[in-house]
């Protein structure tokens, strides 16, 4: 066996590319942070590690391609996932033509929609969360501040700060990203279920400090 | 940015947004001449608008005497007069920007209107040297991660409800802990919590690279009702949990941004515990920590002034009849010419 190689030191985990058992996997371990006490450290880790496979095999339940699992070693907090051959959605939105990106994100709407439908919020939908396989299917992947509920609140607060992701990393066509995510989320889970989560967004960002719209009432 | 006679010009600059009200001297070099500070202080209960305003008012006079006695400028030395426009309390907003207006039609100079979050980042940048950093921006009304792309300051992420400042502020109170001059109450807490050393487990919550407070400070308010542990403890598990949540979102800035340094600023940049973790995390990224001074980490004029250099200098001027306050300017609504 080679030995790993960092692909990316995250914020809470390091991924390294590996081999194991003739497999090209991916091992994400969430190393301790030694900046809070290890009593906080060591729950949020274990929590995250032992919550995040869990989403990720429910996820593919619902229909959003996730990465195989092959084993979750808690002691280290370590899981061992297959590896996706393919490309950042985050890079690929900016080289790629406006009816492909709408296309991407059409489809990333849709996957979305899967996973709220099936009771699941992913807790971080930002575009590096997402990969384009080879195969032209697209994988969610990083489900540690995932959730199973159903709760508008909490799908409205996940579609919220993929907005508010789209605005900060690709602000030159945020806003037509996420109104082709909203609709392929209301090709999967109708008009109505969209209807309401689109409310609720707004409702979230008007409770945010500082908002435009509050501003005629201030 | 720099000009032929760089040192014969002098820029002011009035902060009141909130319980300060302060005025800040500094030439084009960015050289800070004064920066005086007068802070509202209610005997009980959060500001209220109104008196703080009223406070601002009363202490105008004196806090321009002190800033032109400390500088040795004279007002008819000022090239023009900067003012936070926002975001802040309305009555507090409305008195800055009414004295920035009457001074500056006086004294027949511009008006600049400064955005008064980008200020924080500013003075951060310029007392510390950073460049281009990730900016964790930490008071008692703002809590947002932000790092410079094409043109602006973006929002990476921010608190959904209450500000961190405000967290550890209303708990201190609902503690019964007094602050003074001085010693806000954000230094009685952390003062406090050297004396904890039990971990209270209280809610964390982070939300991709939001963060929330509100949660956190109820929690913590009821098992302060219900007196089974000591106030340090709480204060000690209440700076942990906070201050966890936004070293987490800052690393995950980091991470996502790839900058090489990280600026902490605003009024709880003060705390050393929070400095520690901050400055942890910078190492684990090879990326420099930076912290602003504290005298320029409260809300205070001088960044205002500084500010008001930068814009200026690149032509942003406020006529007058533009100059209305703006109680919700968001940062990431700021074209920021002078950055690159």
């Amino acid at each position: 066996m080679k030995p790993p190689l960092l692909i990316k030191k995250g914020a809470e985990a390091s991924l390294y590319f590996a081999e194991w058992h003739g497999r090209k996997v991916v091992m994400k371990r969430r190393l301790p942070k030694n900046y809070r006490p290890s009593m906080l450290d060591e729950q949020i880790r274990t929590y995250r590690t032992n919550h995040e496979p869990q989403l990720m095999h429910e996820a593919k339940k619902a229909g959003v391609p996730t990465p195989t699992i092959f084993l979750v070693e808690m002691g280290d907090a370590t899981i061992i996932m297959g590896f996706i051959e393919g490309k950042q959605v985050k890079k690929l939105l900016g080289e790629v033509s406006k009816s492909e990106r709408e296309r991407l994100c059409v489809e990333i709407g849709e996957l979305v929609g899967r996973l709220h439908g099936y009771g699941i919020v992913h807790g971080d939908l930002t575009t590096s969360n997402m990969i384009l396989g080879v195969d032209g299917k697209i994988f969610f992947v990083d489900f540690g501040l995932g959730e199973k509920t159903k709760e508008l609140e909490a799908r409205g607060v996940d579609l919220q700060l993929m907005k508010r992701a789209l605005k900060s990393t690709h602000f030159l066509f945020a806003e037509e990203c996420f109104d082709a995510v909203i609709s392929g989320y209301a090709k999967v889970l109708g008009v109505i279920t969209a209807k309401s989560v689109s409310d609720k967004i707004r409702e979230i960002e008007r409770r945010g400090r500082y908002v435009a719209e509050r501003r005629r009432e201030s | 940015m720099k000009r032929k006679n760089a040192c014969e010009s002098y820029s002011l600059g009035i902060e009141s947004t909130a319980d300060d009200f302060g005025v800040g001297i500094s030439t084009f070099d960015g050289e800070i001449l004064a920066n005086i500070i007068s802070v509202y202080m209610p005997e009980q209960g959060g500001i209220h608008p109104r008196e703080a305003a009223r406070h601002h008012a009363e202490a105008a006079n004196k806090v321009f005497e002190e800033a032109f006695l400390k500088s040795g400028i004279k007002p008819q030395n000022l090239s023009f007069i900067a003012f936070s426009q926002g975001p802040g309390l309305g009555p507090c907003l409305r008195t800055g920007a009414t004295v920035a207006r009457a001074l500056a039609s006086y004294l027949d100079v511009p008006l600049v209107g400064v955005n008064h979050c980008i200020a924080h980042i500013e003075i951060g940048k310029l007392k510390t040297g950073a460049r281009d950093p990730v900016t964790l921006y930490v008071s008692g009304g703002n809590t947002i991660v932000s790092a410079f792309d094409s043109g602006r300051y973006r929002v990476f992420g921010e608190t959904l409800d209450i500000a961190l400042g405000n967290c550890l502020d209303v708990f201190a109170r609902e503690a019964g802990l007094r602050q003074k001059v001085g010693m806000p109450f954000g230094a009685v807490v952390e003062k406090l919590a050297t004396k904890g050393d039990k971990l209270i487990p209280l809610p964390y919550t982070v939300k991709g690279m939001d963060t929330s407070f509100s949660g956190l400070l109820t929690a913590a308010a009821n098992l302060l009702k219900k007196g089974e542990h000591k106030v340090a403890d709480l204060c000690y598990s209440l700076q942990e949990t906070a201050f966890s949540m936004v070293t987490e979102v800052t690393e995950r800035a980091l991470a996502h941004t790839e900058k090489k340094e990280v600026l902490l600023t605003g009024g709880v940049a003060a705390n050393e515990r929070l400095q520690s973790m901050i400055r942890a995390v910078a190492e684990e990224h090879d990326a420099e920590f930076c912290v602003v001074p504290s005298e320029f980490a409260v809300d205070n004029g001088a960044m205002i002034a500084w500010t008001g250099v930068l814009a200026h200098t690149y032509g942003v001027v406020t006529p007058i009849e533009k100059s209305f306050v703006k109680l919700r300017w968001r940062l990431e609504e700021v074209e920021v010419p002078w950055v690159t």
